[in-house]
């Protein structure tokens, strides 16, 4: 074989070699709050199968309308039960794929200690400036927070106090800040291995808000790929449902 | 068309804050550039770097430190509480001080290089003719550097109206006080609402082409500036 044939092959099998690699990669869609879990599984995940994860993180809203403009996602880990019911009305997902991986709390946050009562009475109190919130209109932690003040009495009363983030990443850095003396956070953003990580905290009950229910779907680009499949059986295994309820989320 | 009262509310709030950073740039740039355009100063290469650094940061770094620094354990934030203001973030008023930063090298850069084409001449010209510095500045610098001032103008409104990220982190997306256009959009688009997100962002690409159609079809000959 001539020199230069033997070259073009050995590129051609390295080529080959990296496609094959590829297959066995699974390109996930995380939605923002669920990002330090989802590391941590990603990486158990890979240990335990040989697959590699390649993860982004980012807004619900966003990833829903880069999927449906052909985003190279396989599995969708979305921050609400909308986006991923969406998609599979629109046959985006693979039948059957879409289940509840997570279900989130919220929590009453500041980052002052002492500053918010095992109660939340302090939202009757008038000592505060600006009470944040996530936009209830895009993020489930928001309308969540939005029916609790509602069923407390207390949105009318509040309403111009409140600040809203964007997401629930920018409510609690307003918290965080200080620019807002408390905010309505996800219990997974201050919650390490079942501890609050500092300031002072309240931890709303269930009853006060419809459940924040977070869905996951393997999409269509997904169908294929064995790596996509296993990682969203290993999402409901028992490493990472354990792993799921140490920073805060239940699951149900 | 289905845009909403809400949305007609944060199109006039970003005009007006469009309008009142423009004007207070203007007054503010045109010291600036005009030190920059005059001076040998060794200070001139860093108050230029620190002009022109909203160009490359990510509105989300401004945004960020303007949210500490204004925040109530910030430094500028301090100096409000003391002063009896408050803190900035959240409202109209800390828009407009994060949008004057973000859009300073908008009017800046414009200006001083219409002052710097000017040169000396005209200026030995009017001091041999014995004009004040006033009379100077208004009589010589002031009609050679208009083609500079209304570039400035230009631009530092019109960046200002697609202000995005600065807003996101300082706003808390307030009807009326703080929510503006390109919040509105991202709401939208977030919401799945796209109808009304394209008219928005319609409007907006529409806007802006205009507005850069009539500054650039304006400039009869080559100009100081962008």
């Amino acid at each position: 074989m001539d020199i230069r044939y033997a070259r073009v092959a050995f590129v051609l099998s390295l080529v080959a070699c990296a496609t094959s690699a590829a297959a066995d990669e699974v390109h996930v869609a995380i939605a923002s709050n669920f990002t330090a879990p989802a590391k941590a599984i990603a990486a158990e995940f890979e240990k335990d199968t040989g697959h590699k994860v390649v993860a982004s993180f980012g807004a619900t809203g966003q990833f829903y309308a880069q999927i449906k403009n052909g985003a190279p996602f396989d599995v969708f880990l979305a921050a609400d039960e909308a986006a991923p019911a969406k998609l599979e009305a629109e046959r985006r997902i693979v039948p059957g794929s879409r289940f509840t991986y997570a279900t989130g709390a919220l929590a009453l946050w500041s980052a002052r200690e002492g500053y918010v009562d095992g109660q939340g009475a302090v939202l009757r109190t008038h000592g505060f400036r600006h009470l944040a919130v996530a936009n209830p209109r895009t993020a489930p932690y928001g309308s969540a927070a939005m029916q609790v003040l509602d069923r407390l009495g207390l949105k009318q009363e509040l309403a111009p106090r409140i600040v809203e983030g964007q997401n629930i990443s920018q409510t609690q850095q307003f918290v965080a800040t200080g620019n807002a003396e408390l905010g309505f956070v996800a219990r997974s953003q201050i919650y390490r291995d079942g501890k609050v990580i500092g300031g002072s905290v309240w931890i709303v009950p269930g009853e006060l808000h419809a459940p924040i229910r977070q869905d996951a779907v393997v999409l269509h680009r997904g169908r294929d790929n064995p790596a996509a499949r296993a990682f969203a059986d290993y999402l409901k295994g028992p490493k990472a449902t354990a792993l799921i309820q140490s920073f805060g989320y239940q699951l149900q | 068309m289905p845009l909403t009262r809400a949305d007609f509310s944060a199109i006039w709030l970003t005009l007006q804050l469009a309008t009142l950073t423009t004007g207070l740039l203007l007054l503010a740039g045109t010291p600036i550039a005009w030190w920059l355009s005059r001076t040998a100063s060794r200070l001139k290469g860093v108050v230029g770097a620190v002009v022109a650094l909203p160009l490359v940061l990510p509105p989300t770094v401004l945004g960020f430190y303007l949210l500490v620094a204004m925040g109530p354990e910030g430094p500028v934030g301090r100096l409000t509480q003391q002063l009896g203001l408050g803190t900035l973030p959240f409202t109209f008023a800390g828009l407009v001080v994060g949008s004057v930063f973000y859009s300073l090298p908008f009017v800046v850069q414009p200006l001083q290089n219409a002052f710097e084409a000017i040169g000396r001449r005209p200026l030995e010209a009017a001091a041999t003719l014995r004009a004040g510095p006033w009379d100077t500045f208004r009589s010589i610098v002031l009609p050679l550097a208009r083609p500079g001032f209304v570039t400035a103008a230009v631009l530092g409104f019109a960046h200002t109206v697609g202000e995005f990220g600065v807003v996101l982190m300082i706003g808390g997306n307030i009807p009326e006080r703080t929510r503006v256009v390109s919040v509105e959009i991202f709401n939208h688009v977030e919401a799945l609402e796209y109808a009304q997100a394209h008219w928005l962002a319609g409007g907006m690409v529409a806007f802006s082409f205009v507005v850069l159609l009539a500054l650039y079809t304006s400039r009869r000959a080559p100009m100081a500036g962008f």
